[in-house]
């Protein structure tokens, strides 16, 4: 019987790891799409007449910024799967 | 000494190092064959995946193709490195954890299905074998102009050398040779980007010298010069856009999710260890790429400001030796349609004052990076660098290809499809055979390549995006996805792609413009609605026919935790 319970607690238990998950997911990606497709595509021109350090600010999302914070977004990624995977036990050794 | 005696010095150098790594580290097992018996550390895997994902592509077209395009080069910047985000967030720490050698594996699996794998298999061994044709090209290309011997006899070195070291090493000695090849390939793309932006700029960073002032004292920013000399010579400007939004939103996505969905780049992953070493993996393969990919732009303005500035209007018969060498190619072509002995550089749009004036000069964009160094009069060393360094690239990937195309034949194929009695020893030896029955076939395509390779290459992209990407993801993230839902989005996504790219590049060429293309996509993007139409589709059949087995979807539970089982028990 306790273990019943012990297994249904693990079942809730891993489906909010998995909702957690995803709120993660969802929310890097959201910044993902913004810097990208928003200030390097659909607002580069609106973007164009801001200026900083030699760049129009469009042109510099679409061929410096994104990339920059693409590989921010991985590594925030990283931090918070970890505290997750250790918060709901499902780390690996 | 010369730059064709530090060339051969270099590149001797370099092969000698691959086959020594390769000898070191020779598969013994299958396990060591397809995944390097998943014992690579993160930061290697992060390095390999970025010699593996960096093609002669990369190294040596993408800086050329940006500084002819401008700011539409933005969607190889963008499409080429975003596609990572989806990797590291949506597909890699799962497909660690779920464990096997192959994305066919995976779809063949998780929608319990034979014909489910082989639709898998048929599109990766197509996406692979495009691909690496385009590399064994590259090879040649490199030993033709550096080398001065023939394509096709660079294209068989390249070949004898993959050959070797995929062939022998499998998985494992790919890996390792990946390593260094990202450390040649990075140091010859990064030492002549320095060299140059310290020359105009005075910055020592491309990425900053990129938006700073010229050093010539007159204070305009590099950039604003470029737009300048753009607009004088009757080209676009250069930080202005000429492709509609919608298509460069469409480019983009297709690419980013392609490079997702490519086979040689997913199955990388699943050498490490554990699932958050993939996910770490991931990170450090994306930083190690973004080094080459925010130094590319900058290389191609800096290309772009120096060819205008040594080239337009100088008497040919003062024309440096490079622009000689490179016309021996075939690939810069100077004709003197006014007689004046002077090299004029006109572009299309031109203004009325100046509408007679006629261009003279022919430069193939594959040509900028290789030359660069020439052009701003870099040391011999630096020269040769880059040929080491655009080797390393196209040899890197194409074994990284190779892999998966063997992988294919001997596991997916043979070993779960046809031969399934098969034992360990006699399926590694499959996958050697088939490994060099692949490398002589993607060499005979680089000496012999069809005439659309070039294009073919860009589509797999479109392929990839529109036939596996959805496929997993939903696989991963919709439990409910079954097979009838999954093999018919990815036959819907790839056969109206292919469709599209094979009207609009073989059938019709004359109607491939913006007039004709639906909702104004270009062939480059029409991936993305392949993948929507298969997403759409395998939704919709998904809610009329049955959910998949018990069995499925306690495998979906699996791959989402890394690990199951609570500590307490």
């Amino acid at each position: 019987m306790t273990e019943q319970n012990g297994q249904r607690e693990r079942n809730i238990a891993l489906r909010k790891y998995w909702r957690s998950n995803l709120a993660i997911v969802s929310f890097l990606l959201s910044i993902w799409f913004v810097v990208s497709y928003g200030f390097g595509i659909l607002l580069v021109d609106q973007l164009d007449h801001i200026r900083i350090a030699g760049f129009k600010l469009g042109f510099w999302f679409a061929q410096q910024g994104a990339i920059y914070v693409f590989v921010v977004l991985i590594f925030i990624y990283i931090g918070f799967m970890n505290r997750l995977d250790k918060k709901y036990d499902v780390h690996e050794e | 000494m010369g730059i064709q005696a530090w060339t051969y010095t270099l590149v001797f150098l370099s092969f000698a190092l691959y086959i020594g790594i390769a000898i070191w580290s020779r598969a013994r097992s299958t396990s060591d064959f397809y995944v390097a018996d998943k014992s690579v550390s993160p930061l290697a895997n992060g390095m390999a995946t970025a010699a593996d994902w960096m093609s002669a592509a990369s190294f040596i077209s993408m800086a050329g193709l940006i500084s002819f395009m401008g700011r539409d080069g933005s969607v190889y910047l963008m499409g080429w490195t975003g596609g990572y985000v989806l990797l590291a967030l949506l597909l890699a720490p799962y497909l660690r954890k779920f464990g096997k050698f192959t994305v066919p594996d995976f779809v063949g699996e998780r929608y319990y299905s034979q014909v489910a794998r082989l639709v898998a298999v048929v599109c990766a061994i197509f996406i692979s074998f495009t691909y690496v044709a385009g590399q064994m090209r590259g090879v040649g290309v490199v030993f033709s102009r550096f080398l001065e011997v023939d394509i096709t006899l660079g294209v068989i070195i390249g070949m004898a050398l993959v050959f070797f070291y995929a062939v022998l090493g499998g998985m494992k000695g790919i890996t390792y040779t990946q390593v260094a090849q990202y450390c040649i390939l990075i140091f010859a793309y990064m030492v002549p980007a320095i060299f140059i932006s310290i020359m105009l700029t005075d910055n020592v960073i491309p990425q900053l010298g990129f938006g700073s002032a010229l050093s010539d004292g007159s204070g305009v920013s590099l950039l604003d010069k470029l737009d300048q000399l753009n607009t004088d010579l009757g080209f676009n400007k250069y930080t202005d856009g000429s492709k509609s939004t919608i298509d460069v939103f469409f480019i983009t996505a297709a690419l980013m999710a392609g490079t997702a969905g490519l086979p040689h780049v997913i199955i990388r992953f699943f050498t490490v260890p554990k699932v958050s070493d993939a996910r770490l993996s991931a990170g450090y393969a994306l930083l190690f790429i973004a080094i080459l990919y925010t130094t590319a732009p900058a290389v191609a303005a800096f290309a772009r400001t120096n060819f205008i500035n040594t080239v337009h209007d100088q008497p040919y018969s003062e024309a440096p030796p490079w622009f000689k060498n490179w016309e021996k190619t075939g690939l810069l072509k100077w004709d003197d349609h006014n007689g004046d002995g002077r090299m004029q550089y006109y572009g299309k749009n031109r203004s009325d004052d100046n509408a007679a004036l006629v261009n003279e000069v022919v430069i193939d964009r594959d040509i900028i990076v290789l030359a660069n160094p020439e052009i701003a009069r870099l040391p011999n060393w630096v020269v040769a660098l880059v040929a080491a360094g655009g080797l390393a690239a196209a040899l890197s990937t194409a074994a990284g290809l190779l892999l998966v195309i063997s992988t294919s034949i001997s596991h997916d194929l043979l070993k779960s499809v046809f031969m399934p009695k098969i034992t360990e020893r006699q399926e590694l030896l499959y996958a050697r055979l088939a490994a060099g029955a692949a490398v002589l076939i993607a060499g005979y395509f680089g000496a012999h390549p069809p005439g659309f390779v070039a294009q073919v290459v860009a589509f797999a992209f479109g392929l990839a995006a529109s036939s596996f990407f959805p496929a997993i993801i939903l696989g991963i993230f919709y439990k409910r996805m079954n097979k009838e839902g999954a093999i018919s989005g990815m036959v819907t996504g790839i056969g109206f792609t292919a469709a599209y790219i094979i009207y609009f590049k073989f059938i019709n060429p004359a109607a491939n413009n913006s007039a004709h293309w639906l909702f104004g996509i270009s062939p480059e993007g029409i991936g993305t609605l392949g993948m929507l139409l298969n997403t759409a589709v395998a939704l919709t059949v998904a809610k009329f026919t049955a959910p998949p087995p018990a069995s499925v979807q306690r495998l979906i539970e699996h791959i989402r935790v890394p690990r199951m089982d609570s500590g307490a028990a």
